[in-house]
C-alpha cells in the first residue's frame, strides 16, 4: 500500500509518498528525506536523541508512525537556525559546552526549545533538570546543558520583551 | 559552596594571546548544534542497501535451523547471509588479530557463544524490510546450560590482564606486612557487567570499488583498524579508507573490530552495492564489548599510626568462553598508597557472554571502586578521618618500585578539593548529619588516579603562502574535544592563531594519529602535531635565513621564534619576516613537514607517570525509603598542562557522572539460567539522567610535568570515574552506616540499615 | 515490525467496526503500542489509527463538579490543565512523574490506561510468558524478578502494571467509558485491569474492538484536593518506572480524617486499591501511628514472588510517607521533582 501525506517540515510544505506504513517519523526524516540531523539512539522512546517538534510540541520521533502525522508541522534541528544565525538555544549550548560527542545534541536542543515554549521551568534549575531528563547524554554534559537552557530562556525572554516593546511603540 | 556553582569559564571567551591553554569553544560546535555533523549512519550513498543482523537468543549451544525462505519472501529482502553462504574471509576470526584484536563472530559456524551473537545477516532495500526479515528467521537451537556467574563459571589462571599487563605483581613481603599490622580489615566487593552504551549505536556504511573499500564508521583507532579490516578482506591496508569525523561516544567500545560491522562490509562486497548497518540498542549488549564483572577481595593491614603495612588486592575477573580480556581491577592498588608490601592478583572466570573489553577506565574504575571503599573501611577501623588516613599513606615515590613520579600534585588536589567542599569538621561517625528536610547526609571522598600512556603517532603540517596552515593527523573526536585541543597545540607550534589553522582529522588515510584511548590521545597525537609544526617552522626559518631579501638573512646560528604568523630573530623583535613573504619570495605555494612522536623509553623507565585527583561527594538518603541522591560533587585533578580548560572541565564532569552511574545505577541484569540480559535497553539499564546530576565542580590543579612528554600533557578522559565511585559509596556509608560492597548500591541495600533484604 | 494494513477511520463507529476484525489493534500516540510492535510482542495485521478521531481530545467539566476527559487528551495537557490539577493534584503529580516530557506530550489518556507490563520476560519473545503466550509458562518466576509483584500475583504471572496515572485514578473511583459494537458502557477503573489468576493474557476487562473514549472522575474525588499526594520510588531520579508508588488522598475535617483513599503502584498487575486501610483511617486523627497501621493493613496479603521481599517493607513505608505527606496538605505548586522523595519547592536548592 502507498500513502500520500502532507507535512510542513521546517516551514516547507511537502507531500511525501509512503510505500510502507511501518516507517516512523524518525526513519522518514533520516532514510527517505535525507535529513539526518535527528538521531537514533534507542528507537524506543528511551533516550530522547530523536526529539523533534510536531505542531510545536517536543516528541520522540521514533515512536510516531509517519503515516499518522498527515498534516503535521514538523521542526527538526535543521530548521532552527536562521541562515547563519544560530537559535539562542544552539548558541547557548556552544557557549556552555553543553555537549561532547554531539550525538544526543540535536535531541537535547529540540527538547530545550520545547521546554522553553512549554513555560513550566521558569528559571529553576531543578525544574530544568527534571524536564530535560527525557534526553540522555552518555558523555555527561548535563551541567552545561542546564546552564545553556537557563541562559537561552533568558535570552529569548529578553528578545520577546524587546519585540513586545517595539510592537507597542 | 554556592549551590548552583557557575563555571568561571562559561562566560563568553576572552582570548589572551592565543592557542594552547585557552578555553576556546569547540571548533565543531556549530556543526554539532545544527545537525550538520555527520556520523556514520548519516551517510547514504547511491544504491545503498540496509543490513540488520539476527542475534542469538541463547548464550551457549548451536543454531539448528533458520527460516531463510521466510525472510527472503519478505518484499524488499535481497539476501540472507548465514554460515551456509557467507563468503570467505582472509583472516580466521577465531584467531586474534595482532596487536589488540579480539576473536569475533562472523557466521564462521553454527556455534553460539553469547546472547546477541550474530547468527545471520539480512540485507534489504529498506530498513523496515531488513528488520522484519531478521525477525522472520525463527532460529531453532540446541541449548547448553549457560554459565552466567561465579557459581557456575569456569575459573582459570590468568596469563595476562587488560592489554598485556601481568596478572600478579608483588612488592615486599605481604605476610610479613600483615604480621606487623595492628589491624587488618578484609572485605569482598562486587562490580557487575556494565555496557558502554554510547548514544550512537555502532554503525557502518561500506562501499566497495573493486578491491578498495570506503568505510564510514565510528572508530577510535583509525590506522590500526584499517590494517585489521584489510587483513580480514585480504587487501592492502591502503585500500581501506575509514572515515570517522565524529563518533557519537566511544568509551572504548569503538576501538575494536566486531562481528556485525565485518559482516556488513562483507555483504557490500558480495552484493556489489553499498550497505549500511546500524546496531539496535539491544544489540549493543553482546558483540561490541562491555566492562566485565569482578569479584574483588581487599585485605588491608595498618599499624597503630594508621599507616599501611600490607595491601593485598585480588580480583576474579569475568571474560567470555573464547577470549581473554580480563578487567585488571587489582592493579588499581599498585600506584597509589605507600605500603611496604603490596600484592595484586587476578584470576579469570569464563562465562557465556560476549567478550568484555576496555570501557572508560578499564581496571581503574572497578579496582578504584573497591580500593577506595576498602581504604575508607581501614580508616574507620583506625578511627581516622578518611582524608587524614590517605595523607598518612601518601606515596612520595611509586610504591614498590621507588621510581619518582614525573609529577604528582595530589597533595594540592586533596587540599583544594577539601577546602572547596568544606570537608573540615566532618564527623567521623556515620548517621550524624541531617539536612533541614530530614534527609540523611553523608560525606565521602576518594582518590583518583590514572596512568599516562603514550601511543606512537604521526602528523603533517603545511604552511601556505596565504599565511594559513593545514595540519593533518588521523585523530578521533569522540566528544573529548580533539578537533579543538589538537588544533590548539598545532597552532601554538606553528605560531599561528587557531583561526588560521585548518585541521584535518578523522580519516585513516591521514598520518596516523594513534589510538583515541587510554586518555592518551591529546598527548600522543598532540606531540606529533607539535613536532610537525616545529619541523615546518624550522624549514621555514632555513628558507628565510638563506634568503638575502629576508630581514632574517644570515642569522642561522641565532635561531628564530614563531609568533602570529611571523618569524622573529630570537631576542630581537626588530628583525622579523612573515610566513607569507618567506614563501612568496621562495616561489613556494606551501611548505610541508611531517613528524613522528613517541615517548623516550629511558625517561619512561625512570619515572612513574600518572594523573591524580581527589573527589569529594555529598549524598542525601531518605532515611525510611532508602532512595539515594548525590547532592554535591567536587573533584580536584592534576593532569599536567591543560590545553583547553573548558573541554577538560567537561571531561572531568563526564567522568564523575560515570562515577555516579557506576556507584548507583549501572548493572546488566542477567538471567541466571539463560544468560540473557533482561534490561538490554535504556529504560531499565539505567544511566544517569539530567535530574541525577547535582551541581558539580572540577578544580584544575596546576601541575608542571617536565618528563611525561615535551608538551607536559597528561590524560583527563577517564580519571574522573576513579575516586568518584568510592567517594559516593563512602558518602552513602557516612549517611546511613551501611557499607555497600556490591555495585550498584540499591534501595534494598539501604533499607533496614543493611543486607537483610539481599537475595542469596 | 511485521507488515500491516494501516487504516485511519473517521469516526468512533468506523474505528470500532474496523477493530472488531481479528488481528486488529488500535494505535493512538504509539508510545507503547509501536514499541511493542518493534520488539515483536504485538504483531497486528491491521492497525487502526485512532489518534485523530474527532471529539475525544476534550476536558469537559460536568454539572456535578466531576470531569470527563477524552481518551485522546495528551498526558501533559491533562497534567498542566490548571483546573484539573487543582481539583485532582495527586493525579497531576502522578502524570508528571511518569516517563519524560516528550512521552507525556504524545501519550494519550486512553493509551496510558491500556499500557502493558514492563516485565522483561513479557517483552522477550524467547522467554516463556503466559501473559504473551498463554500456557507457555512464566520465566519471571525463577528469573530477574526483584521488581515484580508482591500482591495479587499467581504462579502463572508475577508482572506488575507500570502506570503511575492509574494509581490515583484507582484510588479516586475513576470510571472509563467504553464504546463497543453493543453500545457504550462504564467500567470502574479498579475493574479495568485484571489480576492474572490462571488467565494472565486477559489483561483488561475489554473485549476485542472495545474502545475507551473517555475517563471520568466523580465530583467526590475533587473533595480530596487539599490533601492528595503521589509518591514514587525510582532507581534513578527521573525517567524511570516505579519500584513502588502510592497515591494517598485524605479529607480532613476538624482534625479528623473523614474519608481516605489509598492505592499502590508497582506492586501488582493492576493499581492496588487498599480499601481496608481506607476504612481504618476513616474517623481517625491523622498521625504516624495510624498511618503505620494502615500501611500494615494495606500490605497484609503481600508475599514475595521472587527476589523482591524488600518491596513489601518498602511499600509499607511508601504508604506511611504518602499518607503523611497527604496529611500535611497538597503543596501550593507542583514540586520540581513530582512524586519524588526529593521533591523540592521552587527555588530551593539541595545544598548543605
Amino acid at each position: 500500500m502507498s500513502l500520500s501525506i502532507s507535512l510542513v517540515i521546517n516551514g516547507e510544505p511537502r507531500t511525501v509518498q509512503i510505500d510502507d506504513p511501518r516507517v516512523t517519523l524518525l526513519d522518514l526524516l533520516r532514510e527517505r528525506l535525507d535529513m539526518t540531523g535527528t538521531k537514533k539512539g534507542c528507537d524506543r522512546g528511551q533516550c530522547g536523541a530523536c526529539t523533534v517538534l510536531v505542531d510545536g510540541r517536543r516528541i520522540n520521533s521514533c515512536l510516531s508512525l509517519a503515516a499518522s502525522l498527515d498534516g503535521a508541522r514538523v521542526t527538526t534541528i535543521e530548521g532552527l537556525a536562521e541562515g547563519d544565525t544560530l537559535h539562542a538555544v544552539q548558541a547557548a549550548f556552544i557557549a556552555h559546552d553543553g555537549f561532547q560527542c554531539g550525538y544526543c545534541t540535536p535531541g537535547q536542543i529540540m527538547s530545550a526549545v520545547g521546554l522553553i515554549a512549554e513555560g513550566h521551568a521558569n528559571g529553576d534549575p531543578e525544574r530544568i533538570r527534571e524536564l530535560m531528563s527525557g534526553n540522555i547524554c552518555r558523555c555527561g554534559a548535563y551541567q552545561g546543558i542546564v546552564e545553556a537552557v537557563l541562559e537561552a530562556q533568558k535570552t529569548l525572554a529578553d528578545q520577546a520583551g524587546r519585540d513586545g516593546r517595539r510592537n507597542a511603540a | 559552596m554556592p549551590p548552583e556553582a557557575s563555571s568561571p569559564i562559561s562566560a563568553p571567551t576572552v582570548r589572551h594571546g592565543s592557542n594552547a591553554g585557552q578555553p576556546l569553544t569547540r571548533r565543531d560546535g556549530v556543526l554539532k548544534v545544527t545537525g550538520r555533523a555527520t556520523y556514520a549512519a548519516d551517510n547514504h550513498p547511491q544504491g545503498m542497501l540496509y543490513a540488520v543482523f539476527a542475534g542469538s537468543r541463547i548464550a551457549r549451544g548451536r543454531v539448528t535451523s533458520l527460516d531463510v525462505a521466510a525472510a527472503k519472501a519478505h518484499p524488499g529482502v535481497v539476501e540472507v547471509l548465514t554460515p551456509a553462504n557467507r563468503p570467505p574471509l582472509a583472516h580466521d576470526p577465531d584467531k586474534k588479530m595482532p596487536p589488540f584484536g579480539f576473536r569475533v563472530d562472523v557466521l564462521q559456524d553454527d556455534r553460539v557463544r553469547y546472547v546477541n551473537q550474530p547468527i545471520a545477516l539480512v540485507v534489504a532495500e529498506t530498513l523496515e524490510a531488513a528488520t522484519e526479515g531478521a525477525a522472520l528467521l525463527d532460529p531453532q537451537y540446541t541449548v547448553e546450560r549457560a554459565r552466567t556467574d561465579l557459581s557456575n563459571g569456569e575459573r582459570f589462571a590468568a596469563n595476562g590482564v587488560g592489554v598485556g599487563a601481568p596478572p600478579r605483581t608483588a612488592h615486599g613481603d605481604i605476610e610479613a606486612g600483615f604480621a606487623a599490622a595492628a589491624r587488618i580489615t578484609e572485605a569482598e566487593y562486587e562490580t557487575p557487567a556494565q555496557y558502554h552504551n554510547a548514544m550512537e549505536p555502532h554503525a557502518v556504511v561500506a562501499e566497495w570499488d573493486g578491491d578498495r573499500v570506503t568505510l564510514d564508521m565510528p572508530n577510535q583507532a583509525l590506522s590500526l583498524s584499517a590494517a585489521s579490516y584489510a587483513a580480514y578482506f585480504g587487501i592492502p591496508a591502503e585500500n581501506v579508507l575509514i572515515r570517522s569525523p565524529f563518533l557519537g561516544g566511544g568509551f572504548g567500545s569503538k576501538a575494536m573490530l566486531n562481528g556485525p560491522q565485518i559482516l556488513a562490509i562483507l555483504a557490500a562486497r558480495m552484493l556489489k552495492r553499498p550497505v549500511k548497518l546500524a546496531l539496535t540498542r539491544a544489540q549493543m549488549y553482546g558483540p561490541v564489548g562491555h566492562r566485565g564483572a569482578t569479584w574483588q577481595t581487599l585485605r588491608v593491614g595498618t599499624d597503630d599510626g594508621g599507616r599501611l603495612t600490607a595491601l593485598h588486592h585480588r580480583s576474579i575477573s569475568a571474560t567470555s568462553s573464547f577470549d581473554d580480556f580480563l578487567e585488571p581491577a587489582a592493579n588499581a592498588s599498585l600506584p597509589l598508597y605507600a605500603s611496604p608490601a603490596i600484592l595484586v592478583e587476578h584470576e579469570g572466570l569464563r562465562l557465556d557472554t560476549g567478550t568484555p573489553g576496555p570501557m572508560r577506565a578499564p581496571g581503574e574504575a572497578s579496582g578504584s571502586a573497591a580500593l577506595e571503599v576498602a581504604l575508607d573501611e581501614a580508616a574507620e577501623a583506625c578511627g581516622m578521618d578518611p582524608l587524614d588516613f590517605r595523607l598518612a599513606n601518601y606515596a612520595q615515590t611509586e610504591p614498590g618500585t621507588g621510581r619518582p613520579f614525573s609529577s604528582k600534585a595530589l597533595r594540592d588536589c586533596y587540599a583544594q578539593g577539601a577546602a572547596r567542599f568544606g570537608w573540615a569538621g566532618r564527623p567521623l561517625e556515620p548517621r550524624r548529619m541531617r539536612d533541614k528536610d530530614g534527609f540523611l547526609v553523608g560525606w565521602g571522598m576518594g582518590t583518583a588516579v590514572f596512568p599516562c600512556p603514550h601511543f606512537p603517532a604521526e602528523a603533517r603540517a603545511t604552511l601556505r603562502a596565504d599565511g594559513t596552515a593545514l595540519v593533518e593527523t588521523s585523530g578521533v573526536d569522540m566528544g573529548q574535544g580533539a578537533w579543538t585541543a589538537l588544533a590548539q597545540i598545532a597552532a601554538e607550534a606553528l605560531g599561528l592563531d587557531p583561526d588560521k589553522v585548518e585541521f584535518h582529522s578523522g580519516v585513516s588515510s591521514l598520518p596516523s594519529g594513534g589510538i583515541a584511548g587510554g586518555s592518551g590521545h591529546t598527548a600522543s597525537a598532540g606531540l606529533a602535531l607539535h613536532n610537525a609544526g616545529q619541523n615546518a617552522i624550522a624549514e621555514l626559518g632555513a628558507l628565510a635565513m638563506a634568503d638575502p631579501a629576508s630581514p632574517l638573512f644570515g642569522t642561522g646560528n641565532i635561531g628564530v621564534t614563531a609568533r602570529d604568523g611571523r618569524l622573529y630573530l630570537r631576542d630581537d623583535d626588530s628583525r622579523s619576516d612573515s610566513y607569507a613573504d618567506i614563501l612568496s619570495r621562495a616561489g613556494r605555494a606551501e611548505l610541508a613537514a611531517t613528524a613522528k612522536a613517541a615517548r623516550d623509553p629511558a625517561v619512561a623507565a625512570a619515572h612513574a607517570m600518572f594523573s591524580h585527583g581527589a573527589v569529594f561527594a555529598e549524598v542525601k538518603v531518605d532515611p525510611d525509603l532508602g532512595q539515594i541522591r548525590v547532592s554535591r560533587l567536587v573533584g580536584a585533578f592534576a593532569a599536567g598542562r591543560i590545553i583547553n580548560p573548558r573541554l577538560v572541565r567537561s571531561q572531568y564532569f563526564g567522568g564523575m557522572i560515570w562515577g555516579i552511574s557506576f556507584a548507583l545505577q549501572e548493572v546488566a541484569a542477567t538471567d541466571r539460567r539463560t544468560g540473557r540480559i533482561m534490561n538490554a535497553d535504556l529504560a531499565e539499564y539505567h544511566v544517569p539522567v539530567n535530574a541525577d546530576v547535582p551541581p558539580m565542580e572540577a578544580i584544575l590543579v596546576p601541575e608542571d610535568d617536565p618528563y611525561v612528554n615535551p608538551l607536559g600533557v597528561k590524560g583527563v578522559g577517564e580519571i574522573g570515574i576513579t575516586g568518584t565511585v568510592g567517594a559516593i559509596a563512602n558518602a552513602v556509608w557516612h549517611a546511613t552506616g551501611v557499607r555497600a560492597r556490591r555495585f550498584p548500591i540499591r534501595i534494598e541495600d539501604i533499607l533496614n540499615g543493611g543486607a537483610s533484604f539481599r537475595a542469596a | 515490525m511485521n507488515r500491516f494494513d494501516y487504516i485511519r477511520p473517521a469516526s468512533v463507529a468506523e474505528a470500532i467496526a474496523a477493530a472488531t476484525e481479528p488481528g486488529s489493534a488500535y494505535l493512538a500516540a504509539g508510545t507503547n503500542q509501536l514499541d511493542l510492535m518493534k520488539v515483536g510482542v504485538a504483531r497486528p495485521q491491521r492497525v487502526v489509527d485512532i489518534s485523530r478521531l474527532p471529539g475525544l481530545d476534550r476536558i469537559e467539566w460536568l454539572a456535578d463538579g466531576g470531569v470527563r476527559v477524552g481518551a485522546l487528551v495528551r498526558n501533559a495537557d491533562l497534567a498542566y490543565d490548571s483546573r484539573f490539577s487543582q481539583a485532582f493534584p495527586g493525579v497531576a503529580e502522578a502524570l508528571l512523574s511518569g516517563a519524560s516530557a516528550q512521552l507525556r506530550n504524545a501519550a494519550t489518556v486512553g493509551g496510558n490506561l491500556m499500557q502493558h507490563t514492563r516485565c522483561a520476560y513479557f517483552h522477550d519473545l524467547a522467554s516463556a510468558c503466559n501473559r504473551r503466550a498463554p500456557g507457555s509458562g512464566c520465566d519471571a518466576r525463577e528469573g530477574e524478578n526483584r521488581l515484580h509483584a508482591v500482591l495479587g500475583w499467581s504462579e502463572h504471572c508475577i508482572a506488575t502494571h507500570p502506570s503511575d496515572f492509574c494509581v490515583p485514578l484507582a484510588a479516586l473511583d475513576a470510571v472509563v467509558e467504553v464504546e463497543s459494537p453493543a453500545g457504550r458502557r462504564d467500567i470502574a477503573l479498579d475493574a479495568l485491569h485484571r489480576l492474572p489468576g490462571s488467565t494472565p493474557e486477559r489483561e483488561t476487562a475489554l473485549a476485542p474492538g472495545d474502545l475507551i473514549v473517555a475517563l471520568r472522575l466523580p465530583a467526590e474525588a475533587a473533595a480530596f484536593s487539599a490533601h492528595s499526594r503521589y509518591l514514587k520510588l525510582r532507581e534513578r531520579t527521573s525517567y524511570a518506572f516505579a519500584v513502588v508508588s502510592a497515591a494517598a488522598s485524605l479529607r480532613i475535617d476538624g482534625g479528623v480524617v473523614t474519608h481516605a483513599r489509598l492505592a499502590l503502584g508497582g506492586v501488582a498487575a493492576k493499581p492496588w486499591r487498599a480499601r481496608g486501610a481506607e476504612a481504618l483511617l476513616a474517623g481517625a486523627r491523622p498521625a504516624e501511628a495510624i498511618f503505620a497501621e494502615a500501611a500494615k493493613l494495606a500490605l497484609a496479603e503481600a508475599k514475595p514472588s521472587g527476589d523482591n521481599v524488600f518491596k513489601i517493607e518498602l511499600a509499607r513505608r511508601i504508604v506511611r510517607r504518602a499518607l503523611s505527606l497527604a496529611g500535611e496538605g497538597t503543596p501550593q505548586v507542583m514540586p520540581a521533582l513530582p512524586a519524588s522523595p526529593f521533591a523540592t519547592v521552587p527555588g530551593a536548592h539541595h545544598a548543605a
